[in-house]
Protein backbone atom coordinates (compact mmCIF):
# COMPACT_ATOMS: atom_id res chain seq x y z
CA UNK A 1 0.00 0.00 0.00
CA UNK A 2 1.17 3.50 -0.72
CA UNK A 3 2.53 5.45 2.22
CA UNK A 4 0.18 8.45 1.83
CA UNK A 5 -2.80 6.09 2.03
CA UNK A 6 -1.44 4.65 5.29
CA UNK A 7 -1.13 8.19 6.61
CA UNK A 8 -4.74 8.94 5.69
CA UNK A 9 -5.87 5.79 7.49
CA UNK A 10 -3.85 6.90 10.52
CA UNK A 11 -5.63 10.27 10.41
CA UNK A 12 -8.96 8.44 10.26
CA UNK A 13 -8.03 6.39 13.34
CA UNK A 14 -6.97 9.53 15.22
CA UNK A 15 -10.34 11.06 14.31
CA UNK A 16 -11.98 8.41 16.53
CA UNK A 17 -10.19 9.83 19.58
CA UNK A 18 -13.37 11.47 21.02
CA UNK A 19 -14.78 7.94 21.49
CA UNK A 20 -12.42 7.52 24.45
CA UNK A 21 -14.17 10.42 26.14
CA UNK A 22 -10.98 11.77 27.69
CA UNK A 23 -10.82 15.56 27.40
CA UNK A 24 -7.12 15.70 28.16
CA UNK A 25 -6.38 13.34 25.28
CA UNK A 26 -8.67 15.39 23.09
CA UNK A 27 -6.73 18.53 23.93
CA UNK A 28 -3.48 16.73 23.06
CA UNK A 29 -5.07 15.53 19.83
CA UNK A 30 -6.02 19.10 18.91
CA UNK A 31 -2.49 20.26 19.69
CA UNK A 32 -1.08 17.48 17.54
CA UNK A 33 -3.32 18.46 14.64
CA UNK A 34 -2.28 22.09 14.98
CA UNK A 35 1.40 21.20 15.11
CA UNK A 36 0.94 18.97 12.08
CA UNK A 37 -0.59 21.89 10.15
CA UNK A 38 2.27 24.21 11.06
CA UNK A 39 5.05 21.67 10.45
CA UNK A 40 3.70 20.43 7.13
CA UNK A 41 3.18 23.98 5.95
CA UNK A 42 6.71 25.01 6.88
CA UNK A 43 8.03 21.90 5.18
CA UNK A 44 6.88 23.21 1.80
CA UNK A 45 9.03 26.33 1.86
CA UNK A 46 11.69 25.17 4.35
CA UNK A 47 11.91 21.49 3.47
CA UNK A 48 11.18 21.14 -0.25
CA UNK A 49 12.45 24.54 -1.38
CA UNK A 50 15.17 24.76 1.29
CA UNK A 51 14.39 28.39 2.11
CA UNK A 52 14.92 29.04 5.84
CA UNK A 53 11.59 30.73 6.48
CA UNK A 54 10.97 32.11 9.96
CA UNK A 55 7.59 33.55 9.06
CA UNK A 56 5.29 30.92 10.59
CA UNK A 57 4.47 33.09 13.59
CA UNK A 58 3.60 35.99 11.28
CA UNK A 59 1.02 33.89 9.41
CA UNK A 60 -0.27 32.29 12.58
CA UNK A 61 -0.68 35.57 14.45
CA UNK A 62 -2.20 37.33 11.46
CA UNK A 63 -4.68 34.48 11.10
CA UNK A 64 -5.48 34.45 14.80
CA UNK A 65 -6.21 38.18 14.88
CA UNK A 66 -8.14 38.16 11.61
CA UNK A 67 -10.31 35.31 12.86
CA UNK A 68 -10.83 36.90 16.25
CA UNK A 69 -11.74 40.31 14.85
CA UNK A 70 -14.13 38.87 12.26
CA UNK A 71 -15.81 36.69 14.85
CA UNK A 72 -16.12 39.75 17.04
CA UNK A 73 -17.97 41.41 14.14
CA UNK A 74 -20.42 38.53 14.17
CA UNK A 75 -19.04 36.39 11.34
CA UNK A 76 -19.75 32.67 11.71
CA UNK A 77 -16.73 30.72 12.91
CA UNK A 78 -15.90 28.66 9.79
CA UNK A 79 -16.17 31.71 7.55
CA UNK A 80 -13.79 33.60 9.83
CA UNK A 81 -11.30 30.73 9.63
CA UNK A 82 -11.42 30.67 5.83
CA UNK A 83 -11.04 34.45 5.65
CA UNK A 84 -8.06 34.28 8.02
CA UNK A 85 -6.35 31.66 5.86
CA UNK A 86 -6.95 33.70 2.72
CA UNK A 87 -5.66 36.91 4.28
CA UNK A 88 -2.51 35.14 5.46
CA UNK A 89 -2.04 33.80 1.92
CA UNK A 90 -2.45 37.26 0.39
CA UNK A 91 0.01 38.66 2.91
CA UNK A 92 2.47 35.86 2.11
CA UNK A 93 2.09 36.50 -1.60
CA UNK A 94 2.76 40.21 -1.26
CA UNK A 95 5.66 39.84 1.17
CA UNK A 96 7.04 36.80 -0.59
CA UNK A 97 7.39 38.62 -3.91
CA UNK A 98 9.38 41.26 -2.07
CA UNK A 99 11.70 39.15 0.09
CA UNK A 100 12.10 35.86 -1.77
CA UNK A 101 14.88 37.21 -3.93
CA UNK A 102 16.96 37.34 -0.76
CA UNK A 103 19.00 34.27 0.03
CA UNK A 104 20.32 32.51 3.10
CA UNK A 105 20.58 34.59 6.24
CA UNK A 106 19.04 37.65 4.63
CA UNK A 107 15.85 35.78 3.76
CA UNK A 108 15.78 34.21 7.23
CA UNK A 109 16.00 37.61 8.91
CA UNK A 110 13.51 39.28 6.60
CA UNK A 111 10.98 36.51 7.25
CA UNK A 112 11.64 36.72 10.98
CA UNK A 113 11.11 40.47 10.96
CA UNK A 114 7.65 40.05 9.37
CA UNK A 115 6.37 38.61 12.64
CA UNK A 116 8.10 41.35 14.65
CA UNK A 117 6.49 44.11 12.59
CA UNK A 118 3.05 42.49 12.79
CA UNK A 119 3.53 42.08 16.54
CA UNK A 120 4.33 45.77 16.95
CA UNK A 121 1.47 46.85 14.68
CA UNK A 122 -1.00 44.61 16.50
CA UNK A 123 0.15 45.87 19.87
CA UNK A 124 -0.11 49.52 18.83
CA UNK A 125 -3.43 49.33 16.96
CA UNK A 126 -5.44 49.22 20.15
CA UNK A 127 -8.78 50.29 18.67
CA UNK A 128 -8.88 47.25 16.39
CA UNK A 129 -6.94 44.58 18.27
CA UNK A 130 -7.25 45.53 21.91
CA UNK A 131 -3.49 46.12 21.94
CA UNK A 132 -1.47 44.59 24.74
CA UNK A 133 -4.67 43.83 26.65
CA UNK A 134 -5.44 41.06 24.18
CA UNK A 135 -8.72 40.16 22.59
CA UNK A 136 -11.59 38.07 23.92
CA UNK A 137 -13.66 36.02 21.49
CA UNK A 138 -17.43 35.66 21.62
CA UNK A 139 -18.61 32.77 23.74
CA UNK A 140 -20.00 29.77 21.86
CA UNK A 141 -23.30 28.35 23.13
CA UNK A 142 -22.31 24.72 23.28
CA UNK A 143 -21.37 22.21 25.96
CA UNK A 144 -17.68 21.98 26.86
CA UNK A 145 -17.41 18.43 25.54
CA UNK A 146 -19.11 19.32 22.26
CA UNK A 147 -16.76 22.27 21.85
CA UNK A 148 -13.73 20.09 22.47
CA UNK A 149 -14.91 17.64 19.81
CA UNK A 150 -15.72 20.43 17.36
CA UNK A 151 -12.30 22.04 17.62
CA UNK A 152 -10.52 18.70 17.53
CA UNK A 153 -12.23 17.60 14.34
CA UNK A 154 -11.86 21.00 12.72
CA UNK A 155 -8.14 21.14 13.47
CA UNK A 156 -7.67 17.56 12.34
CA UNK A 157 -9.57 18.35 9.16
CA UNK A 158 -7.16 21.23 8.60
CA UNK A 159 -4.22 18.87 9.17
CA UNK A 160 -5.62 16.45 6.59
CA UNK A 161 -6.09 19.30 4.11
CA UNK A 162 -2.50 20.35 4.71
CA UNK A 163 -1.41 16.76 4.20
CA UNK A 164 -3.28 16.57 0.90
CA UNK A 165 -1.62 19.80 -0.18
CA UNK A 166 1.82 18.39 0.74
CA UNK A 167 1.02 15.22 -1.16
CA UNK A 168 0.02 17.25 -4.19
CA UNK A 169 3.23 19.25 -3.90
CA UNK A 170 5.57 16.33 -3.36
CA UNK A 171 4.13 14.22 -6.17
CA UNK A 172 3.68 16.95 -8.72
CA UNK A 173 5.50 19.54 -10.77
CA UNK A 174 5.71 21.98 -7.90
CA UNK A 175 7.62 19.58 -5.70
CA UNK A 176 10.00 18.79 -8.53
CA UNK A 177 10.61 22.49 -9.15
CA UNK A 178 11.10 23.21 -5.45
CA UNK A 179 13.59 20.35 -5.04
CA UNK A 180 15.51 21.71 -8.02
CA UNK A 181 15.56 25.15 -6.41
CA UNK A 182 16.86 23.67 -3.17
CA UNK A 183 19.72 21.93 -4.93
CA UNK A 184 20.77 24.72 -7.26
CA UNK A 185 18.62 27.71 -7.86
CA UNK A 186 20.68 29.21 -10.66
CA UNK A 187 20.79 25.95 -12.56
CA UNK A 188 17.02 25.48 -12.15
CA UNK A 189 16.46 28.91 -13.56
CA UNK A 190 18.77 28.07 -16.48
CA UNK A 191 16.81 24.97 -17.44
CA UNK A 192 13.60 26.97 -17.59
CA UNK A 193 12.04 26.70 -14.14
CA UNK A 194 10.39 29.98 -13.21
CA UNK A 195 12.06 30.04 -9.81
CA UNK A 196 10.48 33.27 -8.59
CA UNK A 197 6.97 32.04 -9.34
CA UNK A 198 7.50 28.66 -7.66
CA UNK A 199 9.09 30.22 -4.59
CA UNK A 200 6.17 32.61 -4.15
CA UNK A 201 3.71 29.76 -4.69
CA UNK A 202 5.53 27.71 -2.05
CA UNK A 203 5.54 30.64 0.39
CA UNK A 204 1.81 31.19 -0.14
CA UNK A 205 1.12 27.48 0.34
CA UNK A 206 3.12 27.52 3.55
CA UNK A 207 0.90 30.35 4.86
CA UNK A 208 -2.66 29.45 3.88
CA UNK A 209 -3.43 26.72 6.42
CA UNK A 210 -1.21 28.31 9.07
CA UNK A 211 -3.43 31.40 8.95
CA UNK A 212 -6.54 29.25 9.22
CA UNK A 213 -4.98 27.29 12.10
CA UNK A 214 -4.26 30.58 13.87
CA UNK A 215 -7.91 31.59 13.60
CA UNK A 216 -9.03 28.14 14.77
CA UNK A 217 -6.62 28.39 17.69
CA UNK A 218 -8.09 31.77 18.63
CA UNK A 219 -11.62 30.33 18.61
CA UNK A 220 -10.40 27.35 20.61
CA UNK A 221 -8.69 29.26 23.43
CA UNK A 222 -11.15 32.23 23.44
CA UNK A 223 -8.47 34.76 24.29
CA UNK A 224 -5.40 35.87 22.36
CA UNK A 225 -2.70 38.43 23.01
CA UNK A 226 0.10 39.61 20.72
CA UNK A 227 3.15 38.03 22.45
CA UNK A 228 1.32 34.69 22.57
CA UNK A 229 0.36 34.30 18.90
CA UNK A 230 3.41 36.06 17.43
CA UNK A 231 5.83 34.19 19.70
CA UNK A 232 9.18 33.14 18.27
CA UNK A 233 8.44 29.66 19.56
CA UNK A 234 5.51 29.44 17.14
CA UNK A 235 8.11 29.81 14.42
CA UNK A 236 10.74 27.53 15.90
CA UNK A 237 8.54 24.60 16.93
CA UNK A 238 7.42 23.64 13.38
CA UNK A 239 11.02 23.84 12.20
CA UNK A 240 12.21 21.53 14.96
CA UNK A 241 9.30 19.14 14.37
CA UNK A 242 10.02 18.98 10.66
CA UNK A 243 13.74 18.45 11.21
CA UNK A 244 12.92 15.79 13.79
CA UNK A 245 10.70 13.89 11.37
CA UNK A 246 12.66 14.61 8.22
CA UNK A 247 12.62 17.82 6.20
CA UNK A 248 11.53 17.60 2.58
CA UNK A 249 9.65 14.34 3.11
CA UNK A 250 5.91 13.84 3.03
CA UNK A 251 5.47 11.99 6.32
CA UNK A 252 8.36 13.55 8.25
CA UNK A 253 6.53 16.62 9.55
CA UNK A 254 3.53 14.57 10.73
CA UNK A 255 5.68 12.02 12.55
CA UNK A 256 7.86 14.81 13.90
CA UNK A 257 4.93 16.76 15.31
CA UNK A 258 3.56 13.67 17.08
CA UNK A 259 6.91 12.86 18.71
CA UNK A 260 7.58 16.49 19.52
CA UNK A 261 4.21 16.82 21.21
CA UNK A 262 4.89 13.78 23.40
CA UNK A 263 8.32 15.08 24.41
CA UNK A 264 6.96 18.55 25.07
CA UNK A 265 4.09 17.22 27.16
CA UNK A 266 6.32 14.98 29.28
CA UNK A 267 8.76 17.83 29.87
CA UNK A 268 6.02 20.36 30.66
CA UNK A 269 4.48 18.03 33.19
CA UNK A 270 7.65 16.99 34.94
CA UNK A 271 10.38 19.55 34.43
CA UNK A 272 8.62 22.84 33.87
CA UNK A 273 11.48 25.09 34.97
CA UNK A 274 13.93 23.61 32.47
CA UNK A 275 11.59 23.05 29.52
CA UNK A 276 13.45 25.57 27.35
CA UNK A 277 16.76 23.91 28.14
CA UNK A 278 15.36 20.49 27.26
CA UNK A 279 14.16 21.85 23.94
CA UNK A 280 17.65 23.27 23.45
CA UNK A 281 19.26 19.90 24.13
CA UNK A 282 16.77 18.25 21.78
CA UNK A 283 17.74 20.69 19.03
CA UNK A 284 21.47 20.23 19.56
CA UNK A 285 21.14 16.44 19.63
CA UNK A 286 18.97 16.50 16.53
CA UNK A 287 21.48 18.48 14.53
CA UNK A 288 24.43 16.31 15.48
CA UNK A 289 22.90 12.85 15.61
CA UNK A 290 19.81 12.94 13.41
CA UNK A 291 20.50 15.52 10.71
CA UNK A 292 18.10 13.90 8.21
CA UNK A 293 15.35 13.29 10.73
CA UNK A 294 13.65 10.03 11.60
CA UNK A 295 12.32 9.37 8.12
CA UNK A 296 15.77 10.02 6.65
CA UNK A 297 17.47 7.71 9.14
CA UNK A 298 14.95 4.90 8.59
CA UNK A 299 15.18 5.24 4.83
CA UNK A 300 18.95 5.03 5.00
CA UNK A 301 18.82 1.88 7.13
CA UNK A 302 16.40 0.23 4.69
CA UNK A 303 18.61 1.16 1.80
CA UNK A 304 21.64 -0.30 3.58
CA UNK A 305 19.81 -3.51 4.40
CA UNK A 306 18.54 -3.72 0.84
CA UNK A 307 22.10 -3.40 -0.42
CA UNK A 308 23.29 -6.18 1.93
CA UNK A 309 20.59 -8.52 0.65
CA UNK A 310 21.66 -7.83 -2.89
CA UNK A 311 18.52 -5.90 -3.73
CA UNK A 312 18.56 -2.64 -5.52
CA UNK B 1 18.15 72.90 22.20
CA UNK B 2 15.73 70.01 22.56
CA UNK B 3 16.91 68.61 19.25
CA UNK B 4 20.55 68.94 20.24
CA UNK B 5 19.86 67.04 23.45
CA UNK B 6 18.05 64.29 21.56
CA UNK B 7 20.86 64.14 19.04
CA UNK B 8 23.31 63.71 21.91
CA UNK B 9 21.23 60.98 23.55
CA UNK B 10 20.89 59.22 20.21
CA UNK B 11 24.63 59.31 19.63
CA UNK B 12 25.41 57.93 23.09
CA UNK B 13 22.84 55.17 22.64
CA UNK B 14 24.17 54.49 19.16
CA UNK B 15 27.72 54.08 20.43
CA UNK B 16 26.56 51.43 22.87
CA UNK B 17 24.53 49.72 20.15
CA UNK B 18 27.59 49.64 17.92
CA UNK B 19 29.53 47.91 20.69
CA UNK B 20 26.77 45.31 21.11
CA UNK B 21 26.73 44.59 17.40
CA UNK B 22 30.35 44.62 16.37
CA UNK B 23 31.07 41.10 17.65
CA UNK B 24 27.88 39.76 16.10
CA UNK B 25 28.85 41.32 12.80
CA UNK B 26 32.36 39.87 12.99
CA UNK B 27 31.08 36.32 13.57
CA UNK B 28 28.49 36.64 10.83
CA UNK B 29 31.01 38.02 8.39
CA UNK B 30 33.82 35.56 9.04
CA UNK B 31 31.96 32.34 9.87
CA UNK B 32 28.76 33.04 7.90
CA UNK B 33 26.94 32.04 11.08
CA UNK B 34 24.20 34.08 12.71
CA UNK B 35 24.95 33.73 16.37
CA UNK B 36 21.58 33.69 18.11
CA UNK B 37 23.49 33.31 21.39
CA UNK B 38 24.83 36.84 21.09
CA UNK B 39 22.02 38.47 23.07
CA UNK B 40 22.49 36.04 25.93
CA UNK B 41 26.24 36.63 25.86
CA UNK B 42 25.57 40.33 26.40
CA UNK B 43 23.26 39.54 29.31
CA UNK B 44 25.86 37.18 30.80
CA UNK B 45 28.41 40.01 30.61
CA UNK B 46 25.98 42.25 32.47
CA UNK B 47 25.53 39.66 35.22
CA UNK B 48 29.27 39.23 35.59
CA UNK B 49 29.58 42.99 36.04
CA UNK B 50 26.66 43.00 38.47
CA UNK B 51 28.08 40.28 40.71
CA UNK B 52 31.61 41.62 40.46
CA UNK B 53 30.29 44.92 41.79
CA UNK B 54 27.96 43.42 44.39
CA UNK B 55 30.51 41.01 45.87
CA UNK B 56 33.91 42.52 45.20
CA UNK B 57 33.09 46.15 44.60
CA UNK B 58 34.67 46.10 41.15
CA UNK B 59 33.38 48.97 39.06
CA UNK B 60 31.63 47.76 35.87
CA UNK B 61 34.09 49.76 33.80
CA UNK B 62 36.83 47.44 35.05
CA UNK B 63 34.85 44.21 34.93
CA UNK B 64 34.97 44.57 31.15
CA UNK B 65 38.22 42.65 31.45
CA UNK B 66 36.77 39.84 33.57
CA UNK B 67 33.58 39.56 31.52
CA UNK B 68 35.54 39.72 28.28
CA UNK B 69 37.98 36.99 29.35
CA UNK B 70 35.26 34.64 30.62
CA UNK B 71 33.06 35.13 27.59
CA UNK B 72 36.02 34.65 25.26
CA UNK B 73 36.69 31.28 26.89
CA UNK B 74 33.03 30.30 26.65
CA UNK B 75 32.77 31.35 23.03
CA UNK B 76 36.00 29.61 22.10
CA UNK B 77 34.85 26.33 23.63
CA UNK B 78 31.35 26.50 22.12
CA UNK B 79 32.73 27.14 18.66
CA UNK B 80 35.48 24.53 18.87
CA UNK B 81 33.27 21.84 20.37
CA UNK B 82 29.93 22.39 18.67
CA UNK B 83 29.51 24.98 15.97
CA UNK B 84 32.70 24.05 14.08
CA UNK B 85 31.08 20.73 13.28
CA UNK B 86 28.32 22.34 11.24
CA UNK B 87 29.96 25.53 10.09
CA UNK B 88 29.60 24.73 6.37
CA UNK B 89 26.05 23.39 6.71
CA UNK B 90 23.00 25.24 5.33
CA UNK B 91 21.92 28.44 7.03
CA UNK B 92 19.02 26.73 8.74
CA UNK B 93 21.28 24.27 10.57
CA UNK B 94 23.54 26.86 12.17
CA UNK B 95 20.62 29.15 12.94
CA UNK B 96 18.64 26.43 14.65
CA UNK B 97 21.72 25.10 16.46
CA UNK B 98 22.63 28.47 17.96
CA UNK B 99 18.97 28.99 18.79
CA UNK B 100 19.00 25.69 20.69
CA UNK B 101 22.17 26.67 22.52
CA UNK B 102 20.59 30.01 23.34
CA UNK B 103 17.58 28.25 24.87
CA UNK B 104 20.00 26.27 27.04
CA UNK B 105 22.05 29.28 28.14
CA UNK B 106 19.01 31.46 28.72
CA UNK B 107 17.23 28.79 30.73
CA UNK B 108 20.40 28.31 32.78
CA UNK B 109 20.56 32.04 33.51
CA UNK B 110 16.87 32.09 34.45
CA UNK B 111 17.46 29.31 36.95
CA UNK B 112 20.64 30.85 38.31
CA UNK B 113 19.65 34.52 38.44
CA UNK B 114 15.79 34.46 38.19
CA UNK B 115 13.87 36.73 35.84
CA UNK B 116 13.95 39.71 38.23
CA UNK B 117 15.28 42.90 36.79
CA UNK B 118 18.42 44.04 38.58
CA UNK B 119 20.57 47.07 38.16
CA UNK B 120 23.99 48.14 39.32
CA UNK B 121 23.59 50.87 41.94
CA UNK B 122 26.91 52.66 42.05
CA UNK B 123 27.99 53.97 45.45
CA UNK B 124 29.43 57.08 43.85
CA UNK B 125 27.86 57.66 40.44
CA UNK B 126 29.40 60.27 38.22
CA UNK B 127 26.07 62.00 37.80
CA UNK B 128 25.66 64.36 34.91
CA UNK B 129 27.23 67.54 33.75
CA UNK B 130 25.52 70.47 32.07
CA UNK B 131 27.56 72.10 29.35
CA UNK B 132 26.04 74.87 27.28
CA UNK B 133 22.52 73.84 28.25
CA UNK B 134 23.06 70.19 27.24
CA UNK B 135 22.84 67.49 29.87
CA UNK B 136 25.66 64.95 29.63
CA UNK B 137 24.90 61.77 31.59
CA UNK B 138 28.49 61.04 32.53
CA UNK B 139 28.25 57.32 33.33
CA UNK B 140 26.61 56.68 29.98
CA UNK B 141 29.07 58.92 28.24
CA UNK B 142 32.08 57.16 29.72
CA UNK B 143 30.49 53.80 28.88
CA UNK B 144 30.09 54.95 25.31
CA UNK B 145 33.67 56.18 25.13
CA UNK B 146 34.93 52.87 26.49
CA UNK B 147 32.77 51.11 23.92
CA UNK B 148 34.48 53.22 21.30
CA UNK B 149 37.91 52.34 22.67
CA UNK B 150 37.07 48.63 22.64
CA UNK B 151 35.83 48.83 19.07
CA UNK B 152 39.02 50.67 18.12
CA UNK B 153 41.13 47.99 19.79
CA UNK B 154 39.28 45.31 17.84
CA UNK B 155 39.97 47.22 14.66
CA UNK B 156 43.68 47.45 15.51
CA UNK B 157 43.73 43.73 16.33
CA UNK B 158 42.24 42.89 12.96
CA UNK B 159 44.46 45.22 10.99
CA UNK B 160 47.77 44.93 12.81
CA UNK B 161 48.09 41.58 14.58
CA UNK B 162 48.97 38.29 12.98
CA UNK B 163 45.78 36.65 14.26
CA UNK B 164 43.74 39.56 12.98
CA UNK B 165 45.23 39.26 9.52
CA UNK B 166 44.46 35.53 9.61
CA UNK B 167 40.84 36.28 10.53
CA UNK B 168 40.55 38.73 7.66
CA UNK B 169 42.17 36.21 5.34
CA UNK B 170 39.70 33.49 6.33
CA UNK B 171 36.85 35.93 5.79
CA UNK B 172 38.06 36.74 2.28
CA UNK B 173 38.83 33.23 1.11
CA UNK B 174 38.73 30.25 3.38
CA UNK B 175 40.47 27.81 1.04
CA UNK B 176 43.25 30.18 0.12
CA UNK B 177 43.85 30.98 3.78
CA UNK B 178 44.02 27.27 4.61
CA UNK B 179 46.58 26.80 1.84
CA UNK B 180 48.68 29.59 3.35
CA UNK B 181 48.92 27.56 6.54
CA UNK B 182 46.10 29.19 8.51
CA UNK B 183 44.38 26.75 10.86
CA UNK B 184 40.85 27.67 9.80
CA UNK B 185 39.05 25.83 12.60
CA UNK B 186 41.17 27.53 15.21
CA UNK B 187 40.62 30.92 13.60
CA UNK B 188 36.87 30.24 13.66
CA UNK B 189 37.05 29.47 17.37
CA UNK B 190 39.11 32.60 18.06
CA UNK B 191 36.73 34.73 15.99
CA UNK B 192 33.72 33.36 17.81
CA UNK B 193 35.54 33.91 21.09
CA UNK B 194 36.23 37.54 20.14
CA UNK B 195 32.57 37.97 19.21
CA UNK B 196 31.59 36.67 22.64
CA UNK B 197 34.26 38.84 24.28
CA UNK B 198 32.82 41.96 22.68
CA UNK B 199 29.35 40.89 23.77
CA UNK B 200 30.54 40.36 27.35
CA UNK B 201 32.35 43.69 27.43
CA UNK B 202 29.30 45.45 25.99
CA UNK B 203 27.21 43.71 28.63
CA UNK B 204 29.44 45.07 31.42
CA UNK B 205 29.10 48.58 30.09
CA UNK B 206 25.34 48.22 29.62
CA UNK B 207 24.87 47.04 33.20
CA UNK B 208 25.09 50.74 34.09
CA UNK B 209 22.54 51.80 31.51
CA UNK B 210 19.84 49.15 31.16
CA UNK B 211 18.15 46.86 33.69
CA UNK B 212 19.67 43.36 33.75
CA UNK B 213 17.54 40.27 33.15
CA UNK B 214 17.80 37.09 31.08
CA UNK B 215 14.71 38.35 29.27
CA UNK B 216 16.71 41.23 27.79
CA UNK B 217 18.72 38.84 25.62
CA UNK B 218 16.28 38.78 22.72
CA UNK B 219 16.17 42.56 22.59
CA UNK B 220 19.96 42.80 22.36
CA UNK B 221 19.83 40.20 19.61
CA UNK B 222 17.24 42.25 17.69
CA UNK B 223 19.45 45.30 18.07
CA UNK B 224 22.45 43.42 16.70
CA UNK B 225 20.37 42.18 13.75
CA UNK B 226 19.11 45.64 12.90
CA UNK B 227 22.49 47.31 13.27
CA UNK B 228 24.16 44.74 11.03
CA UNK B 229 21.58 45.07 8.27
CA UNK B 230 21.44 48.86 8.53
CA UNK B 231 25.15 49.39 8.46
CA UNK B 232 26.12 46.50 6.26
CA UNK B 233 27.49 43.22 7.35
CA UNK B 234 30.91 42.29 8.55
CA UNK B 235 32.72 45.59 8.82
CA UNK B 236 33.47 47.63 11.89
CA UNK B 237 32.57 50.89 10.19
CA UNK B 238 29.25 49.32 9.20
CA UNK B 239 28.49 48.39 12.81
CA UNK B 240 29.33 51.91 14.00
CA UNK B 241 27.22 53.59 11.32
CA UNK B 242 24.36 51.13 11.87
CA UNK B 243 24.52 51.58 15.63
CA UNK B 244 24.43 55.36 15.44
CA UNK B 245 21.63 55.33 12.86
CA UNK B 246 19.58 53.02 15.09
CA UNK B 247 20.30 55.18 18.15
CA UNK B 248 19.16 58.29 16.29
CA UNK B 249 16.07 56.56 14.88
CA UNK B 250 15.10 55.49 18.36
CA UNK B 251 15.58 58.83 20.05
CA UNK B 252 13.98 60.93 17.31
CA UNK B 253 11.27 58.31 16.72
CA UNK B 254 10.46 58.51 20.43
CA UNK B 255 10.03 62.27 20.09
CA UNK B 256 7.92 62.37 16.93
CA UNK B 257 5.94 59.15 17.02
CA UNK B 258 6.11 57.83 20.55
CA UNK B 259 8.70 55.99 22.62
CA UNK B 260 7.04 52.59 22.19
CA UNK B 261 7.49 52.66 18.40
CA UNK B 262 11.27 53.01 18.27
CA UNK B 263 11.95 49.39 17.39
CA UNK B 264 8.95 49.19 15.04
CA UNK B 265 10.31 51.99 12.88
CA UNK B 266 13.70 50.31 12.87
CA UNK B 267 12.15 46.98 11.83
CA UNK B 268 10.13 48.53 9.01
CA UNK B 269 13.24 50.35 7.81
CA UNK B 270 15.09 47.06 8.01
CA UNK B 271 12.63 45.28 5.72
CA UNK B 272 12.71 48.13 3.22
CA UNK B 273 16.49 48.14 3.28
CA UNK B 274 16.65 44.36 2.91
CA UNK B 275 14.42 44.54 -0.13
CA UNK B 276 16.19 47.38 -1.89
CA UNK B 277 19.75 47.38 -0.61
CA UNK B 278 20.63 44.22 1.30
CA UNK B 279 24.26 45.28 1.61
CA UNK B 280 23.35 48.08 4.02
CA UNK B 281 24.21 51.75 4.15
CA UNK B 282 27.96 51.24 4.02
CA UNK B 283 27.85 48.53 1.36
CA UNK B 284 29.77 45.30 1.56
CA UNK B 285 33.24 45.75 2.87
CA UNK B 286 35.69 43.72 4.84
CA UNK B 287 38.20 44.63 7.50
CA UNK B 288 40.96 45.34 5.07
Amino acid sequence: MKRPVIALIAFAIIACLPLLGDNYLLRLGTMFAMYAVLAQSWNIIGGYAGYPSFATAAFFGLGAYTGAILQGLGWPMPLAWVAAGLLAAVFAGAMGSAILHLKGHYFAIASLVLAEVLLEVTTSWTSLTGGGMGLNLPIIRMSIAAQARLFFWSMLGLAVLTFLMSWYVSAGRIGFALRCIRQNEDASSMVGINTTRYKVVAFVMSSLFVGAAGALYASWVFYIEPPDVYSVMTTIRPIVMTMLGGAGTLLGPVIGSAIFLVIEEVVWRNFLSVHAAVLGILIVGLIFYLPNGIVGAVARRFRKRGAENGET
Amino acid sequence: MLYAQILLNGLVLGGLYACISVGFSLVWGVLNVINVLHGSFVVLGSYIAYFAYAHFGIHPFFSIIIAGALLFALGYVVQLGLINRVVGAPVLTTLVLTFGLDLLLNNGMLLAFSADYRSVQLADPLGSAVVGGLVFPLDRLVAMLLAGVLTGLLYLLLVRSKIGRAIVAVRMDREAAALMGVDVKKIYAITFGIGALMAGAAGSLLSLVFPISPLAGSEYLSIAFIVCILGGLGSISGAIVGGIVLGLIQSFGALFIGPQHGLTIAFVLLIILLIFKPTGIMGRRGYE
